[in-house]
């Protein structure tokens, strides 16, 4: 039976930890509205990417020229896996579910008789990797010095894939990152990079008439592959940003409404003990009264 | 046939959207003036000044760096890996977009990469000059 000291101490604590948790669901909330509006704002951009590289492509498709990104290596054996993670806990199972999906690929193709390579970008995702999965991983970043990402990091991280796969280092590239859905949903998502996946855009009717491609359209696909890999890779962080602070805002949340219960439960428990104190000396001083 | 429905995206924002009299871009093969109505053309740019007039009122000038044309029925847009208003574009800023080109040039692999991340170069050097 703890002591009415103890259990002082402990509401104490326990309100502190409140305090902080709602703190940090208020600075997750106004972080989100941010990372919602550059997810927002980076859209048309990918939009109109896709739009152009799917109506390109499709002139492309079957021609013995077609760049490799396209195309693919015409192997399937070398699998490189991106997990784009947060860099910080205490965001629910938002790093967990990403891990948790990349591993089930990682497993899948291993049993597959595949090779797979592993890049984690975020540390979060490098940590709970790398017990089980340390020897696969080839290449990791953080992004912990940079307060919010820009599109030099996914270019960074997308020079670094694009040098791999000129060295030819791996076949297929697959981004792990969580799609934001809403506050309280975020949904681990498999977003094949290379070969590069069209069919997103819906091609613009020109009418009858066919596009003039200047310089010609293999050049312009050469030129507009790799950068497509870092859009799709701004794309991932952005999504995962705004997911991370999501789901940071709902742990949050609910560990606020925790604290809170655990508070009242304890101070009923306090208030009762108390109460049985003050009783117990009533009783000694009267029973002390009536034998005299 | 009325004004060119004209789109400048870059990865982090849409820096304009609307109907413009024309649009001056620095193709990679030449600049090119698109009006409304133009046939339908890909281009990759260099990097450049888009000039965007209006039916009234001055031209705006915006640099890009990294950008690629398209223009269809529906209009024209420009994808641009950098884009910077060239208001507020000075030298300090230039002469980290020459550095960025110069690391790419050192970056190159192959002699392909390094041609054009050298032709890159090359405009950016000419734009500063210019300034």
């Amino acid at each position: 039976m703890p002591s009415l000291k103890d259990l002082r101490n402990r509401i104490a604590s326990v309100k502190a930890t409140r305090k902080i948790t709602k703190a940090m669901q208020m600075v997750a909330a106004a972080k989100l509205r941010r990372a919602q509006e550059a997810a927002v704002a980076a859209r048309p951009y990918s939009q109109r990417m896709a739009a152009v590289l799917s109506n390109l492509a499709s002139s492309m498709e079957g021609r013995p020229d077609a760049p490799r990104l396209l195309a693919g290596t015409g192997r399937d054996d070398v699998h490189l896996l991106v997990v784009a993670t947060a860099e910080r806990g205490l965001c629910g199972g938002f790093n967990s579910s990403i891990a948790k999906l990349a591993r089930e690929h990682a497993d899948r193709l291993i049993g597959q008789g595949k090779t797979v390579k592993i890049f984690t970008v975020g540390k979060k995702g490098n940590d709970s990797l790398k017990r089980l999965y340390g020897k696969y991983i080839v290449e990791a970043v953080d992004f912990r010095s940079t307060r919010s990402v820009g599109f030099g990091n996914a270019q960074s991280v997308a020079q670094k894939i694009l040098a791999m796969f000129d060295a030819g280092d791996f076949d297929v590239a697959t981004l792990f990152f969580a799609e934001y859905k809403s506050v309280i949903s975020q949904k681990p998502t498999a977003l094949r990079l290379i070969p590069t996946s069209v069919g997103g855009g819906k091609a613009p009717d020109l009418g009858g008439a066919i596009y003039d491609a200047e310089p010609d359209e293999g050049e312009i696909l050469a030129d507009l592959l790799p950068r497509n890999v870092a859009v799709q890779i701004f794309r991932g962080l952005l999504e995962n940003a705004a997911s991370e602070q999501g789901a940071r805002m709902s742990a949050m949340d609910s560990a606020t409404r925790n604290a809170g219960d655990m508070i009242n439960k304890l101070s009923i428990k306090y208030n009762r003990q108390r109460q049985a104190q003050i009783t117990k000396e009533l009783i000694e001083i009267i029973s002390g009264a009536e034998a005299l | 046939m009325s004004g060119l429905h004209f789109e400048l995206v870059s990865p982090v924002r849409l820096l304009f959207s609307g109907e413009v009299a024309s649009v001056q871009l620095p193709g990679t093969e030449g600049d090119m003036g698109i009006f409304p109505g133009h046939a339908p053309v890909l281009s990759t740019l260099r990097p450049g000044v888009v000039v965007i007039s209006r039916e009234q009122g001055a031209a705006e000038k915006i640099f890009v760096r990294g950008g690629f044309a398209e223009v269809n029925p529906a209009g024209l847009t420009v994808l641009a890996e950098t884009a910077i208003p060239l208001a507020e574009l000075d030298a300090a800023a230039l002469a980290g977009q020459v550095k960025d080109a110069e690391e790419d040039v050192a970056d190159a692999k192959d002699a392909e990469t390094r041609r054009r991340a050298s032709e890159n170069l090359e405009h950016l050097k000419d734009l500063q000059r210019s300034m």
